[in-house]
């Protein structure tokens, strides 16, 4: 995500508005957001509504034993199809921007 | 020698978050650690080293062998603990819909998200990139 801020500029240029969602609390983001400098919306999901509809529940793995996303990206186009899908599979190794940049290209 | 080992462990987990991203760095700092290791070892059982040194080589040499074991778990095993999440939107599939609270407590949708221009007053995106996150920072 910091990789995602550094070039939240060609982002904007490509037309693409990221969108960070967790479990955390609005506090939590808002906090995040601060100390790190993410100017970028970040959404709650603490009830898993949207992650489980995603089929991202990583049961069990947050604090605590609670249900939390296993980490992915979605680039969406103005209809609200998916265009573009990263589902990785081991969670230090995430999209890099310029992957997501190259697949915003296709968008119209 | 065995100090060496010993100096260059420390300064090895001060390097751990920084080089987390790009664990072949940490790899190769390992590589370097096990050879000084090795020639530690070796020479804390030198014919004019006594039993004090053979120990202390012998619990470093365990101590970074359980070391890197658990780095290489917790790098190339435990990351990949991952369910499969088969049945997430593909490509060429409506996203589904959600309202969620973005960080200041205000309900936002993906409709929202996917038709409101960015920044504010310019024209309205060409798509959302929705990035999932573990949480918890």
């Amino acid at each position: 995500m910091r990789g995602i801020q550094k070039n939240l500029d060609k982002f904007h240029e490509a037309g693409v508005r990221p969108v960070a969602v967790s479990v955390d609390a609005p506090d939590v983001s808002r906090d995040l957001r601060e100390k790190s400098g993410f100017t970028f919306t970040f959404l709650s999901d603490p009830n898993l509504e949207a992650i489980r509809r995603f089929d991202l529940v990583h049961a069990g793995a947050g604090e605590e034993g609670r249900d939390i996303s296993r980490p992915a990206e979605f680039l969406i186009d103005s209809s609200a199809t998916v265009r573009w899908v990263n589902l990785t599979e081991n969670y230090w190794i995430r999209a890099r921007p310029e992957q997501v940049l190259e697949a915003a290209k296709a968008l119209k | 020698m065995s100090a060496f080992a010993l100096l260059s462990y420390p300064l090895l987990f001060v390097n751990w978050p920084l080089t987390r991203d790009f664990p072949w760095a940490n790899i190769l700092l390992f590589v370097i650690a096990l050879v000084f290791l090795f020639v530690g070892v070796r020479r804390a059982f030198g014919p004019d080293r006594g039993w004090v040194s053979k120990i202390g080589a012998l619990t470093l040499g365990a101590l970074s062998v359980l070391v890197l074991a658990g780095f290489i778990m917790v790098a190339f095993v435990a990351s990949k603990w991952l369910p499969t999440a088969a049945g997430a939107p593909q490509t060429g599939q409506k996203a589904p819909e959600f309202t969620l609270a973005d960080s200041s407590g205000k309900p936002v949708t993906l409709s929202e998200l996917v038709n409101s221009p960015i920044p504010p007053g310019s024209s309205a995106p060409k798509g959302v990139l929705l990035i999932f996150y573990r949480g918890y920072w």
